[in-house]
């Protein structure tokens, strides 16, 4: 299993390489100067060429890709020309946003979507059955930042004077502050280490934040901004799972040693949660897996409607404002981090299934 | 969501016809969704060749200084009991006093050039790069493949969104991007079926007789590697409209004051809370759409080829 995972690893390098290559050609290919996209068309000839050579992007396009390569596997992404910050700084902030987002539509999508597949297939066309394959098919159909706007419209304003009204925007209601745990146990950590970043990066997690530091309002508060933003991102990979667990089930139901379990007389509950959907887990995981693709794409949407600053929003600005450094860092994060959950799916497959020797 | 009760009966009924083309026919309005998604498509198509006898007003048209009618006023229905005085307008009007309807019934003609453009282009592209990978085998193999693979491993939204920012914002452009973005899904799904279909022994006849490699590849093979890409292709339509559409809502796509549904969505998304209704039909006709070509690829897919299930 080491060496499986050893070699899948190694095998991920030229994918990544190509990422590298693929972004960086695109970062540089952006029409337009940086300089004037970031300083206003009014800049001057010599502002814009201490700009240019400042942020090295005066030098030849193989040199500066080298210089790019060098630094990324120095882990230093460079600095942000719209903010000039280091992009690790704005990385920190901004992916737990994106993370707590994803992880909990994630969440919802398997929570609700798991059990309704296994329902759909063992009660096949019952009421139930039809209901979710429906609403699997318009889940599916369904643009999420149209979602997103419709349930902000129902849950933000039609609700307005209810117990379920929910906050339309943001990710912390006004007056409300996260101390982060470090600061608030009185951690003293040394700025610029790799422990300070790791704390930071954690207490940028509010959830876990809040729950570190037991503040039950922050956290009330901080799950209640998540809801909408986070059904409307779930809803794609919900319909997604529940169609693929439904028919990962039929497909076993069929078997013959369903029909032996049965006929020893089990009690058809243990049937099919130890005999079917044990067996039927094997596609499930590898589509929750998939998901994450998804997620990330409909991040973008998702923030931009609900106004959270988290890394799908911040690219997608970056891209449009010509913020290379930042393009080809979130870029390479996000595509990096697909690769390697999806291979900690495969991973899991020797867990769920324990014929699978991976080799 | 799919009816297999082929019973008995409907397979002896078969055998009256002996032409595939027929029988597939008959298999696919066997099918609920494929019924069900095709007359919705059907309906689709009407209403986008019809459109101007449709639609009650050009869908650019402003109706400042023409009609009584204030910015973004809601639906007025006179046989719903709204004044008889006022104009009418089904959907109200939207921010720019435009009339909603008509604006919305033109942009299922765009919707559905953008489904059908750009997954063609996608199609063709990629049955081509799959075709040469899974016929050659080898380096063009795996040189085509794990560039696939690279384009893969993006977000496909966000990727296009990278290229629509290098090629520069508009209809045509977002397009494209869409297009370059689904390749690979269809570079894989022709590999996988003419490495099946290689191997048979019709290719092996061919190749004995004389064959040239372009005539094996394009005349033998792919015409019996065909189906599987007819399913996706129906089903990437679908994608592809919506990610046309969040690209225009993006403001990346289709550019105001073109009548196109993401496009119209995305220039009233702020006014949601003050007029929902600007907001809640554009993305009601993309879902139906979208649901259509689901619907239609699900029932082809399942009269196609069962095993895909």
């Amino acid at each position: 299993m080491l060496q499986y995972t050893i070699r899948r690893l190694l095998l991920s390098i030229p994918v990544i390489f190509g990422i590298l290559v693929v972004t960086f050609v695109m970062a540089r290919s952006i029409p337009g100067e940086p300089c004037k996209a970031m300083l206003g068309e009014k800049a001057t000839a010599e502002v814009c060429e201490r700009f240019t050579r400042e942020h090295g992007l005066d030098k030849p396009i193989p040199v500066q890709f080298g210089i790019y390569m060098k630094d990324i596997l120095q882990g230093n992404f460079g600095k942000s020309i719209r903010f000039s910050r280091p992009v690790s700084d704005i990385l920190i902030e901004r992916l737990p946003t994106t993370i707590e987002l994803g992880l909990i539509a994630l969440i919802i999508a398997t929570v609700i979507g798991v059990p309704l597949g296994v329902i759909s297939a063992v009660r096949r066309n019952s009421a139930v059955d039809v209901g979710t394959m429906i609403g699997a098919n318009i889940g599916v159909s369904m643009p999420v930042y149209w979602l997103g706007l419709m349930l902000a419209y129902v849950f933000a304003l039609l609700l307005k004077d209810t117990i379920f009204w929910l906050p339309p925007s943001g990710r912390l209601s006004a007056g409300l502050a996260v101390i982060p745990f470090y600061e608030y146990y009185g951690w003293n950590l040394a700025a610029g280490s790799a422990s300070q970043t790791v704390a930071e990066f954690i207490s940028n997690l509010f959830i876990v934040n809040s729950i570190l530091i037991g503040d039950w309002v922050v956290l009330g508060d901080v799950v209640k901004h998540l809801i909408l933003p986070s059904m409307a991102l779930a809803t794609i990979p919900l319909a997604i799972i529940a169609r693929i667990t439904r028919s990962s089930m039929l497909e076993v139901l069929r078997q013959d040693y369903i029909r032996t379990a049965r006929a020893k007389g089990l009690v058809e509950r243990f049937v099919i949660l130890k005999h079917a959907f044990r067996n039927a887990l094997l596609p499930i995981a590898t589509i929750i897996g998939l998901q994450v693709g998804t997620l990330f794409a409909g991040a973008v949407l998702t923030e931009t409607i609900f106004g959270l600053a988290g890394v799908g929003r911040m690219l997608y600005e970056a891209i449009t404002a010509r913020d290379f450094p930042i393009v080809q860092a979130f870029t390479v994060v996000i595509a990096v981090g697909y690769v390697l959950i999806n291979l900690m799916v495969d991973l899991t497959y020797v867990f769920i299934d324990p014929r699978i020797r991976l080799e | 969501m799919t009816d297999t009760n082929t019973t008995n009966e409907n397979e002896t009924q078969d055998y009256r016809s002996n032409s595939l083309g027929r029988l597939t026919m008959r298999r696919i309005f066997r099918q609920r969704s494929a019924v069900i998604g095709g007359t919705i498509l059907i309906f689709l198509i009407l209403v986008a060749i019809f459109a101007p006898a449709i639609a009650p007003y050009s869908p650019e048209e402003v109706l400042i200084g023409k009609e009584d009618v204030s910015k973004r006023e809601g639906p007025c229905i006179h046989l719903l009991g709204c004044d008889e005085e006022k104009p009418q307008h089904i959907l109200g009007v939207d921010g720019n006093v435009r009339d909603q309807f008509s604006r919305l019934v033109y942009g299922t003609r765009y919707s559905l050039y953008i489904g059908f453009t750009s997954v063609g282009f996608a199609i063709i592209v990629g049955t081509i790069l799959g075709a040469i990978a899974g016929y050659a085998s080898s380096w063009p193999d795996n040189l085509i493949m794990r560039f696939m693979d690279v384009l893969l491993a993006f977000p496909s939204l966000l990727l296009a969104i990278a290229i629509v920012t290098v090629l520069g914002r508009g209809l045509q452009n977002a397009l494209l991007a869409i297009a370059i973005v689904s390749i690979p899904v269809y570079a894989r799904v022709v590999r996988a079926s003419v490495l099946s279909v290689k191997e048979q022994e019709f290719v092996a006849a061919s190749r004995a007789l004389g064959g040239s490699h372009f005539h094996i590849l394009f005349r033998r093979i792919l015409p019996n590697a065909i189906s599987p890409l007819i399913v996706q292709g129906t089903l990437g339509i679908a994608s592809a409209i919506l990610s046309a559409a969040a690209l225009s809502f993006l403001g990346l796509g289709a550019q105001p004051p073109t009548p196109e549904w993401g496009t119209m969505l995305g220039s009233e998304r702020n006014q949601v809370f003050s007029a929902p209704h600007l907001v809640f039909f554009p993305g009601l006709a993309i879902m139906l759409t979208v649901l259509a070509f689901n619907l239609l690829g699900d029932g082809l897919r399942d009269a196609i080829d069962p095993r895909l299930k």
